[in-house]
């Protein structure tokens, strides 16, 4: 039967979906996909070990971890909180917005934030909470708002800008993916291959940003300045 | 010269999950440390020695790992926290300098990229050692210092930093049993390959919808790459870069409307004491269409 080795797959999608331990469920996949198109143990077994020494490559970001560590403990989320506490007095949109592009800057640096738990949560959100309070008081429909659409800025600026680090494990994921399918490709010819996106997606992000202003009652905004 | 530099990078990798290693058998609080340190001991093994040593013995050291992982013996465990009066010290200190590390590594990776022939992988490993070093002078860091902070981000990076690689792993052998040829057989028989457009439709929404379902567009990528975006797309003179590049990031389209991603869109649900558990996805639904439309074409124009 050719069709059982496409059990791997389902295996995966199953897997996936009800939250199995992800490292088993890969390992059970590719051993059940060897297995069932008919290949002996050993070779399954030199197959698998094969192609993880092969892809090495997508490991590559671990050389990055010591920098990371470094500047962590010598406080590189206090300078960023820092900066973004500058801001205050703005629009909802203008933080949202600032935070966006910090978010897909610091991408293509390879600084990644935990930014729902560093960011959002305790100063993202609470910010965009005060300046769309300004001047009226919020109801919790609104307040709900400012929690859900804080947290889909931080996302959208996290994923659309991440190819643009050549060491993500992202990008790695790609080119040895695509090398071990037969189609060699070069990790800078995904990143520029991921910039006309990632700058599409700060367009709308802003545009949805400003959008989201109506919301809210800002004509006090100049009475500020 | 580059194979000899990628192995050393390698061996460099090895010695890190080696001190991730000894961490976590000595971390006393952590039911699983025989089995976490089993998993990075064999991690080490196979980044410094895996070119040295016959595959079928790493294959064996891989499902080693998938059964310590069944049975939940690989936790992270305790890792010391970073000390927030240092760091906020340091901040005060370094101000902006804090960044220059990070910007070295961008600058040298790319650099060496773009102006060698030495490639991305090696740009790679000698800016992640130049902006160490860098760190190293800007911070007067010791080697104990150096040392606490790399095993502590390898440990907390943990399985799912591995992933990955394993995912990759998944899909060579997929390719090597021919599950990417037997699923385009398949999808031939109900859709035809050869129309640019209606492949690369096919591909970004498959991406996305299976990205949706698994809540991982890593996973999907493997898959559907295999399945869709090689035959499909590729097969019909799609470039490479561009198809495989904007496959990823229509995938992450699916990231958005899932609650499967639980991290991105439950853990801030639960940080913020959010009412509506899809109150985030109902923000995203909007931008990942867009977004998704935007980039089939996208893919159609820059790829053919």
């Amino acid at each position: 039967m050719e069709y059982l080795k496409l059990l791997g797959i389902a295996i995966i999608v199953i897997g996936f979906t009800f939250k199995w331990d992800t490292t088993a469920v890969v390992v059970v996949a590719a051993l059940a996909t060897g297995f069932l198109s008919g290949m002996s143990i050993p070779d399954l077994l030199s197959t698998l070990g094969k192609s993880f020494v092969d892809n090495r490559m997508v490991s590559l970001f671990f050389l990055t971890l010591p920098m990371i560590g470094l500047v962590e403990t010598n406080g590189l989320k206090q300078v960023a909180v820092n900066a973004i506490q500058r801001l205050k007095k703005l629009t909802p949109s203008r933080i949202l917005n600032l935070y966006l592009l910090i978010r897909e800057v610091a991408n293509v640096f390879g600084i990644s934030l935990s930014g729902q738990v560093q960011f959002v949560r305790p100063l993202i959100q609470p910010m965009v909470q005060a300046a769309a309070g300004a001047n009226q008081k919020l109801t919790d429909k609104q307040i709900e708002l400012t929690k859900a659409r804080s947290a889909a800025v931080d996302n959208l600026g996290n994923f659309f800008a991440q190819n643009l680090f050549v060491a993500s494990g992202s990008v790695l994921l790609i080119a040895s993916t695509m090398q071990s399918l037969g189609h060699k490709v070069d990790t800078m010819q995904i990143v520029t291959a991921s910039i006309p996106i990632a700058i599409v997606s700060l367009v709308v992000g802003m545009i949805y940003n400003i959008l989201f202003d109506r919301n809210f009652k800002l004509k006090g905004d100049k009475k500020n300045d | 010269m580059i194979n000899t530099i990628l192995t050393v990078m390698y061996v460099l990798i090895g010695f890190m999950m080696a001190l991730a290693a000894i961490g976590s058998f000595q971390d006393k609080q952590n039911p699983a440390r025989l089995g976490t340190g089993t998993f990075w001991t064999l991690l080490a093994i196979t980044f410094a020695f895996g070119s040295y040593i016959p595959s079928a013995i790493v294959g064996v050291m891989i499902v080693i790992i998938g059964i310590l992982a069944l049975f939940k013996q690989i936790k992270v465990g305790h890792v010391e926290a970073v000390d927030i009066k240092h760091a906020t010290a340091a901040a005060t200190h370094l101000g902006a300098w804090v960044f220059m590390p990070s910007v070295v590594l961008a600058v040298v990776s790319v650099g060496i990229a773009q102006f060698t022939d030495m490639g991305g992988q090696v740009g790679i490993g000698i800016g992640a050692v130049v902006s160490l070093i860098a760190a190293i002078i800007l911070t007067h860091a010791g080697t104990k210092t150096v040392y606490k902070d790399t095993q502590r981000m390898v440990r907390s990076v943990g399985a799912a930093g591995v992933l990955p690689q394993l995912l990759a792993t998944l899909g060579a052998v997929f390719t090597a049993a021919g599950v990417g040829d037997l699923t385009a057989k398949l999808i031939a028989g109900v859709f035809p390959a050869g129309s640019h457009l209606g492949g690369v439709i096919l591909y970004c929404v498959a991406m996305a919808v299976f990205t949706a379902i698994m809540g991982n567009a890593f996973a999907a990528f493997a898959v559907i790459t295999a399945a869709i975006g090689v035959p499909f797309v590729i097969a019909q003179g799609g470039s490479v870069a561009v198809v495989a590049a904007i496959g990823m990031t229509s995938g992450y389209c699916g990231t958005l409307l899932t609650p499967m991603a639980a991290n991105f869109n439950s853990l801030p649900v639960a940080l913020m004491e959010m009412k509506d558990e899809m109150g985030v996805i109902k923000q995203q639904a909007p931008l990942a269409i867009i977004l998704l439309v935007v980039q089939i074409g996208l893919m159609y124009f820059l790829a053919f």
